[in-house]
């Protein structure tokens, strides 16, 4: 690849970072990345990578933007509510950096599409904060041998974790969803704005790292961490051999769409 | 060796790590009363993990904690629709 004079003055902050270099911004403007939500945690993925550079920006989503999104999703603006949001954020990538190529799938992540969706993709960024779907994203990446990043936050927490075919994935934690009635509702759950923040850029900093090579990823780790006290902390984690979708004897062996908790926050636009 | 069985030192104390933080426990415990005593008031939204292994639920009241035992409450995070 031959990066115009432009490309090099705009990428040059990556481009003079020896572990990167010009090497490692062919990479990033090589990658395939798709993101799984274009809510709190895409909008800051969406829009680092998008400024990074990254080739290809898979966004799937199937909401529109309303306006109690605003309070955290920084890739919608004012102007976009009751807009598709992945309208809303191929718009703002598209003015924040023309280089990126956006394919949006205005719909639901399920066990029908899942497949054939992440195979075009480098890497997956979980993005989403519903557990149907976090399980769906995890199981499509472990049958499909494709690393992702998972990411989930509520109230003033945060918790991450980067899978890569061989190391522990989500359900080796965390074997089968919650039941729905555990799950906090919308209207119990509320999350600090900045907390969405300082996930997604987090699991950007992984994507990053994974088209690149450099560093260690957050493989065999999970991070978390509490912004009311600022205290970050990763737990050691390994391949389980009792993991439904990954250790030795599977019974997950396809997709499976899981109850959804209900969510039924009255100022909610479904429809 | 087996630890489970003899713990009780002189002062009938043994110590784990609970999330990274030590915890004395002053008798033996089982999973189960570990994380009542932790007050843990949603267990559901709780993954165990002991010595890095995920723990069934099923095995929560059968599994008694030896000294020096690892145990990390993993939280399941999310919810609502973000
Ligand atoms: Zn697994």
């Amino acid at each position: 690849m031959d990066f115009s004079e432009d490309q090099i003055i705009r990428y040059s902050r990556h481009i003079l970072l020896q572990d990167v270099g010009v090497e490692g911004q062919e990479k990033i403007s090589n990658g395939k990345v798709l993101v799984v939500g274009a809510g709190g945690l895409g909008a800051p993925v969406a829009f680092y990578l998008a400024a990074a550079g990254v080739g290809t920006i898979g966004i799937i989503d199937g909401d529109v933007v309303d306006l109690s999104n605003l309070q955290r999703q920084i890739i919608h603006f004012t102007e976009d509510v009751n807009k598709p949001k992945v309208i809303s954020a191929k718009e703002k990538i598209n003015r924040l950096n023309p280089d990126v190529n956006v394919i949006t799938y205005q719909e639901l992540l399920t066990s029908e599409n899942a497949l054939a969706i992440i195979e075009d993709y480098d890497f997956i960024v979980d993005g989403t904060d519903n557990f149907p779907v976090k399980f769906l994203i995890n199981d499509a990446c472990v049958i499909a041998g494709k690393p992702f990043s998972h990411g989930g936050i509520l109230r003033f927490d945060g918790q991450t974790m980067t899978y890569v075919p061989g190391t522990a994935c989500y359900r080796c934690l965390f074997h089968s969803p919650p039941p729905p009635n555990a799950v906090p509702t919308c209207s119990q759950a509320g999350v600090l704005g900045a907390v969405a923040g300082m996930l997604g850029t987090i699991q950007a900093a992984e994507t990053l790292k994974y088209l690149t090579g450099v560093g260690e990823l957050l493989t065999n780790r999970l991070l978390s961490f509490n912004a009311k006290t600022m205290d970050f902390r990763t737990v050691g984690t390994r391949p389980s051999a009792k993991c439904p979708v990954c250790g030795s004897h599977p019974t997950v062996t396809q997709l499976i769409d899981y109850e959804q908790a209900v969510c039924d926050i009255s100022n909610r636009k479904k429809h | 060796m087996d630890k489970t069985h003899s713990a009780k030192s002189p002062s009938g104390d043994l110590g784990v790590t609970v999330n990274g933080k030590s915890q004395e426990l002053h008798k033996p415990v089982s999973l189960a009363e570990l994380i009542a005593l932790n007050n843990i008031t949603q267990p559901d939204m709780v993954s165990v993990q002991l010595n890095g292994e995920f723990v069934y639920k099923e095995d929560y009241a059968s599994i008694t904690l030896k000294d020096g035992d690892e145990v990390d409450f993993l939280y399941f995070m999310g919810g609502g629709n973000l």
